[in-house]
């Protein structure tokens, strides 16, 4: 969501074929002031985000916050009243510009009277990338529908049909795939197959938007995270920006003088009772603790315990939708202001 | 491309979903029970005689564009209910949402569903229409005088209405596109009936109720060019001047100015269908 990268169009066309080469690739998304009305409901105001080549961005929010209409917008599904896209660097009214899109939708259905190979043959040739049978075999074993491949999807279940759906944006070699809510039919083993897939898409440089209510899928995949409240960004960044600065809790006995003093050079200082809270400064490279509690055992400190304190995602997005916090301190929320 | 690999995907639809097979039984029925009929035809003896085999020609005639309605009327009916589903079903239920995120162009998809219909309802009244032909020639000897044109105008018939099926699904679910088709489709016919009782009486504001008609809607002004290329021509002038109103018999060829209309028809249509499906969120 940089803003670097939505404020100025990014491969767009113009330049010449010199300045083009030495630019780095365009994002796999770019999207910039996209308005959505449904009759008098605005479903989505002033959206502006990207995603970067091997990226995973989430998209977080409440039901009807806009996430599936932002997504439809971005793949051609639903005319947006305005803004612009980008995917790939194409612009997204142009259809090539999902050559190498993959795509689950949320509401997952395919053709019932077909086989699951048949599927994936389907979409091969809709999207004209070569892929022999033995690559979409094994995309159908990627997602544990090896031995299934023959059967009609007419005879499948959710969970099945949701596996089938992403193999079929699997399968034609995407380099970015759009997966919303990917495991909302999916067993808790499904889920981890999901995560393994992200994760590997990511290994490969394949950027992935995810949209998912399950938060602890997205703080474990996502590099950056984009909450939508009512249509609007409310906040984004990546998690480290989103989740601000760590913190370690520690019971000490003795802790008076100088070992408080060495308490406060660690960072800001809270207390309660014989528990210390010290908030870490951004750039900790890791031996801030370490070094602490050292130094606090050499001042004759007595050591009960040491936690580290990290704010969930789920609890900065309650407390983003709730508005009980300002939504943009030290995160990108540049674009909804824009 | 992408339009025929959609075409093919409508085709085997049609194939997988047993609409193929179901027809084929309800027409090898209906082939059968035509041809017994037809056979018992000739030497039947009524209250005027025993009917001779030139009779049993004109009755023959008569018969066969009433079964050729039968078929159109099938395929009328099949199409416009394959046509419903095929677009505003998919849409509905999702199925469209993992396609039209493909490379591809909503206007081919639209064309190679077209194709897809357009090859299921014309090939199935081509080829029902022309069993048909035969087992009446096999029963009594009658031969149309232009069986291929007539055939041609049927398949015409069903590409209308499949298109108009497919227009209104674009819009509407896909029950309502599949029953106001055949609504309509069935209003046009009863209208047509009206504008040639209107002619046979000699009231041409009557008349001008089937004319009006033919052209808004081209079903019936097709079917009716598909009937005079099936009937004997002098089944007419035996039925003589006061039964010119009679529903399963036609008074005059199709003009080339008529056929270029529905052809317009079919592209302004189909031009509409495009251009709402274009602009459709999903």
């Amino acid at each position: 969501m940089t803003s670097d990268t939505a404020a100025a169009r990014p491969g767009a066309p113009g330049s010449g074929a010199d300045e083009l080469a030495g630019l780095p690739p365009s994002p796999a998304v770019w999207c910039s002031g996209l308005r959505k009305r449904y009759g008098r409901r605005t479903a989505v105001d002033d959206v502006s985000f990207s995603v970067a080549r091997g990226e995973v961005l989430g998209l977080l929010g409440p039901n009807g916050a806009g996430k599936t209409s932002v997504i439809k917008m971005l793949l051609g599904l639903v005319r947006p009243d305005a803004g612009e896209v980008l995917l790939l660097g194409r612009r997204a009214t142009d259809p090539r510009s999902r050559s190498a899109v993959g795509y689950l939708p949320e509401l997952f259905r395919y053709q019932p009277w077909l086989t699951a190979a048949e599927v994936l043959d389907l979409h091969v040739r809709l999207a004209r990338v070569p892929v022999p049978a033995a690559g979409r075999r094994e995309c159908l074993a990627l997602v544990g529908l090896g031995d299934r491949a023959g059967d009609r999807v007419g005879g499948f279940s959710k969970g099945m049909q949701q596996r089938l759906g992403l193999a079929v944006a699997l399968v034609a070699r995407p380099e970015l795939v759009v997966l919303d809510e990917p495991t909302s039919a999916l067993d808790p083993l499904g889920r981890v197959d999901v995560r393994d897939i992200v994760l590997s898409l990511k290994s490969r440089g394949v950027a992935v938007l995810l949209n998912s209510h399950l938060i602890g899928e997205v703080e474990r995949v996502c590099d950056r995270v984009v909450i939508l409240d009512q249509g609007r960004v409310a906040a984004s960044g990546t998690l480290a920006e989103l989740l601000g600065q760590r913190e370690v809790r520690l019971r000490l006995v003795g802790a008076e003088g100088r070992a408080e003093e060495r308490l406060r050079a660690a960072g800001s200082l809270t207390r309660s009772g014989d528990w210390f809270t010290v908030q870490l400064p951004a750039d900790d490279d890791g031996v801030t603790v370490p070094d602490l509690v050292r130094d606090l055992v050499g001042l004759g400190v007595r050591v009960h315990a040491v936690e580290p304190v990290r704010i969930s995602l789920e609890e900065r997005l309650l407390a983003v939708l709730r508005h009980d916090e300002p939504a943009h301190d030290g995160a990108g929320h540049e674009e909804a202001n824009r | 491309m992408t339009a025929l690999t959609v075409a093919g995907l409508t085709l085997r639809e049609a194939f997988r979903r047993r609409v193929v097979w179901a027809l084929l039984i309800l027409t090898v029925a209906l082939l059968a029970l035509s041809g017994w009929g037809f056979s018992k035809l000739i030497g039947l003896d009524t209250e005027l005689g025993t009917m001779t085999s030139g009779e049993a020609r004109l009755v023959a005639s008569v018969l066969l564009n009433l079964i050729m309605f039968g078929f159109s009327l099938i395929a009328a009916i099949g199409t416009a209910f394959l046509a419903g589903p095929t677009l505003a079903g998919e849409v509905e239920s999702g199925q469209a949402l993992a396609m039209l995120a493909r490379p591809v162009r909503r206007s081919a998809v639209l064309l190679g569903k077209w194709l897809g219909l357009v090859a299921f309802g014309s090939g199935y009244v081509v080829l029902a229409g022309l069993a048909q032909i035969l087992v009446v020639r096999a029963a009594v000897g009658y031969w149309p005088p232009s069986p291929a044109g007539g055939l041609a105008l049927l398949a015409a018939q069903t590409v209308v209405l499949l298109t108009l099926a497919l227009l209104l699904s674009s819009v509407v679910s896909p029950m309502a596109s599949g029953i106001v088709a055949v609504g309509l489709f069935g209003a046009t016919w009863v209208a047509g009936v009206v504008g040639g009782i209107g002619r046979a009486l000699g009231n041409e504001g009557v008349e001008r109720v089937g004319t009006v008609s033919r052209v808004i809607l081209p079903t019936d002004g097709l079917w009716r060019g598909a009937m005079n290329a099936f009937q004997d021509p002098i089944a007419l002038v035996q039925m003589g001047p006061g039964e010119a109103g009679f529903p399963f018999l036609s008074d005059g060829s199709l003009t080339v100015a008529y056929l270029a209309w529905a052809a317009v028809w079919i592209a302004v249509i189909w031009g509409l269908t495009a251009l709402s499906f274009q602009r459709r969120d999903l």
